[in-house]
């Protein structure tokens, strides 16, 4: 709606980067693989966020379509990497990320 | 036409040994030989039939870079043709000498193998038209030397000494090429007769380093000053080595060069005065050491340097003909002192000493007298071989400088002294021999004997070809090669007589002197060591010489090499090498530590990454 906007779209791209960098810092810092999913998640829909508020901007509906396309690349991104998750848990009973360095050398 | 001896010897040299049929392989060896002597005596009537100066035979083309051309080519002229017959000549006798002489040996075949390949190297020398052929020959001789030396190479003391002649001749060989490039380079040309007549497009100063080269190696080659170190200890190797190469052949190799280059030698810019010095002084000073010898081989030894001496001073005083007389005479009677000593040796169980020996003039009577024969030719005492040749150097000497021929004259009264001493403590006397030793000793089987009786007879008429005036035929032989003598004969004829009386009558000294002491008293060594005193030990211990080059040559040097491979070696080369792995190794060490294997470090080295990207991307629109 090319209404007043009350809240600008500064603010939108900064709740953003906000959540991205949560995201981010989540990602880098937990172990447990679960939590570093989610926060993978939250940088994806940080980045949806951004897209919308752009669209809203612009009055253009792309914004709102590439959100929706990213939405259903992350349903695939996780449906693949909870299946990963599931393989390594059978196989070492565990999901502490730090435990999966055979790469180590 | 030349392939004949080389090649012939060659062939055999290299037969395979086996252990049957031994006197077979001897037997062959002398054939050999006896064949190169028969081709050298069939070329030198073609030589003479067809009227030519030189015939040259080429082979192949050995090396052709660029403008360079050298092939394999021999010449045969008066004086190589002089030199064969006498090398072939010399040769054959040494073989069927050594027939006898090693029959006992276990290394036989091997023996007879080394003599050849070493007569076949020594004819290539003096046929070689060119100067790398000569260097061939050259290297080849050194190298049968080497061999032969060290021939019993089981003892310790005679592979030391085949060593040490090889190292030391190998000073001579570094004179040899760079001479032979340096005259590439002044001439144009490598081929000797080319050479010769080239002499003019080199500077003086080209001329005077490249015959101070080629002398240095001659004095490898022929044992004069400073490399003369080497021919007393290979004394080491069997006596028919040391009668062939180190006596009549190998060491005439310096002055045949010598000769040969004549042409570059007879420029007034040549070393030629540094050449008849070297002589001069070698030959006084090798005679003083011979004096205080008292192992047989090695006074003969010491002789042949002295007498090498004369040669180089006949060559570098212009006298070239006296110089090649000279060689041909001494050939005949050294090779027969060396082989009679050797007849000695055998008789006396190996015994070289001469002060262990005496009284063998009755029991060994044709080595006595052609010993006694070649004794006389040494001295110089007329009518021998030996009186016509050094008279002829001595005479050359006194036209060029008072000086050297005094230092000649001084050193054939040594000559005589320590000759006729060595003869007598020897042959006269009584004997100092163990009782039972004396009993057996007897003469030698006809295979040395007759070598022995050929030779003493060759001192005794050798002269012949020589005689002064008008009937010497070497001169005239050899005339079409040599140029016309500087410094040669003296004008008048009366001056002449006048010096051979002179020589003759310093020789008689010598020989009155050496009678005194060891014929007719019984403490003759004794007396000798009391008079001379501390001269004596000098003299005993050859001037020092050989430890003075171990402390100031051989020490360094060798000093050097070890600081170079045990400290050099390891701790710097290697040292750079593996420090620069290690160092490799370090630093992938060092990275290794990256691979934590851990998904959340890669996590924050990408996101890093990324950031970084994106910060260049937005700075760089701004």
């Amino acid at each position: 709606m090319p209404a007043d906007l009350h809240v600008s779209t500064e603010t939108y791209i900064l709740v953003s980067a906000l959540l991205f960098v949560i995201g981010m810092a989540g990602f880098c810092l937990r172990r447990n693989v679960l939590v570093m999913l989610m926060c993978v998640e939250l940088m994806f829909a940080s980045s949806g966020l951004v897209f919308v508020a752009a669209g809203r901007d612009r009055a253009d509906a792309n914004g709102q379509v590439y959100t929706l396309l990213l939405i259903a690349l992350a349903a695939a991104e996780v449906a693949v990497g909870l299946a990963l998750v599931v393989a390594v848990f059978r196989n070492r009973r565990s999901v502490d990320v730090d435990l999966l360095s055979d790469l180590k050398g | 036409m030349l392939a004949g001896p080389a090649l012939g010897a060659l062939i055999n040299g290299l037969w395979p040994s086996r252990l049957r049929g031994r006197v077979l392989h001897g037997v062959l060896a002398c054939a050999a030989t006896g064949l190169a002597f028969l081709v050298a005596l069939l070329q030198h009537i073609q030589l003479g039939a067809s009227g030519q100066e030189s015939i040259r035979q080429s082979y192949f083309t050995w090396i052709a870079s660029g403008p360079l051309r050298i092939d394999f080519a021999l010449r045969l002229d008066p004086l190589s043709s002089v030199m064969c017959l006498t090398v072939s000549g010399v040769a054959f006798l040494i073989h069927v000498y050594s027939l006898g002489y090693m029959a006992r040996d276990k290394a036989y075949v091997r023996f007879f193998c080394f003599l050849n390949m070493f007569t076949a190297a020594m004819l290539l020398l003096v046929t070689a038209a060119n100067l790398p052929v000569m260097f061939i020959g050259w290297e080849g001789v050194g190298l049968c030397s080497y061999l032969l030396i060290g021939f019993w190479h089981a003892r310790d003391s005679a592979s030391r000494a085949g060593f040490k002649a090889f190292v030391v001749n190998r000073v001579g060989d570094f004179g040899f090429i760079v001479a032979m490039l340096w005259c590439y380079k002044a001439f144009g040309t490598l081929d000797l007769h080319e050479m010769a007549a080239r002499v003019g497009h080199a500077s003086a100063a080209d001329i005077r380093w490249i015959t101070l080269l080629f002398l240095l190696a001659a004095t490898g080659k022929s044992a004069q000053i400073p490399l003369f170190v080497w021919l007393p200890d290979a004394m080491e190797g069997p006596t028919p080595v040391s009668a062939l190469i180190h006596a009549a052949t190998m060491v005439t190799a310096g002055v045949y060069l010598v000769v040969r280059l004549n042409a570059l030698y007879h420029h007034p810019a040549s070393a030629a005065g540094v050449v008849a010095w070297i002589g001069a002084l070698t030959a006084l000073l090798a005679a003083t050491i011979a004096i205080g010898q008292n192992d047989m081989k090695r006074v003969l030894a010491y002789s042949t340097v002295s007498q090498l001496g004369y040669m180089f001073l006949a060559a570098g005083v212009g006298a070239y003909t006296a110089a090649i007389f000279h060689l041909v005479t001494h050939a005949f009677f050294k090779a027969c002192l060396f082989l009679g000593a050797g007849s000695v040796m055998h008789a006396c169980h190996d015994e070289q000493d001469i002060l262990r020996m005496g009284a063998l003039r009755n029991k060994m009577r044709v080595t006595h007298w052609t010993f006694l024969a070649s004794t006389m030719s040494i001295a110089g005492i007329v009518p021998l071989a030996g009186f016509f040749s050094k008279d002829e150097i001595l005479a050359g000497a006194f036209g060029a400088n008072k000086l050297l021929w005094t230092l000649g004259l001084a050193g054939a009264f040594l000559t005589a002294f320590y000759m006729l001493r060595l003869l007598y403590l020897t042959f006269y006397g009584n004997t100092r021999i163990a009782p039972e030793v004396y009993q057996r000793a007897h003469e030698s089987p006809p295979s040395m004997r007759v070598p022995l009786r050929v030779l003493g007879t060759l001192a005794i008429v050798g002269g012949l070809i020589g005689l002064p005036g008008s009937w010497h035929m070497l001169r005239r032989y050899l005339e079409p090669v040599l140029p016309v003598e500087t410094g040669g004969e003296p004008p008048s004829a009366l001056l002449e007589v006048g010096l051979m009386a002179l020589s003759l009558a310093v020789v008689l000294c010598g020989i009155w002197v050496a009678s005194a002491l060891f014929l007719r008293r019984v403490d003759g060594q004794r007396c000798l060591e009391r008079r001379l005193g501390e001269v004596y030990v000098a003299l005993r211990r050859k001037w020092w010489v050989d430890e003075f080059y171990m402390a100031f040559v051989v020490g360094p040097l060798s000093t050097l090499a070890r600081a170079c491979s045990d400290w050099f070696d390891p701790k710097v080369i290697d040292g750079t090498v593996n420090g620069l792995a290690a160092a490799v190794g370090g630093l992938a060490r060092g990275q290794v530590r990256s691979q934590t294997g851990r998904i959340r470090d890669y996590a924050i080295v990408i996101l890093t990454g990324a950031f970084i990207l994106a910060l260049c991307l937005v700075l760089g629109r701004v």
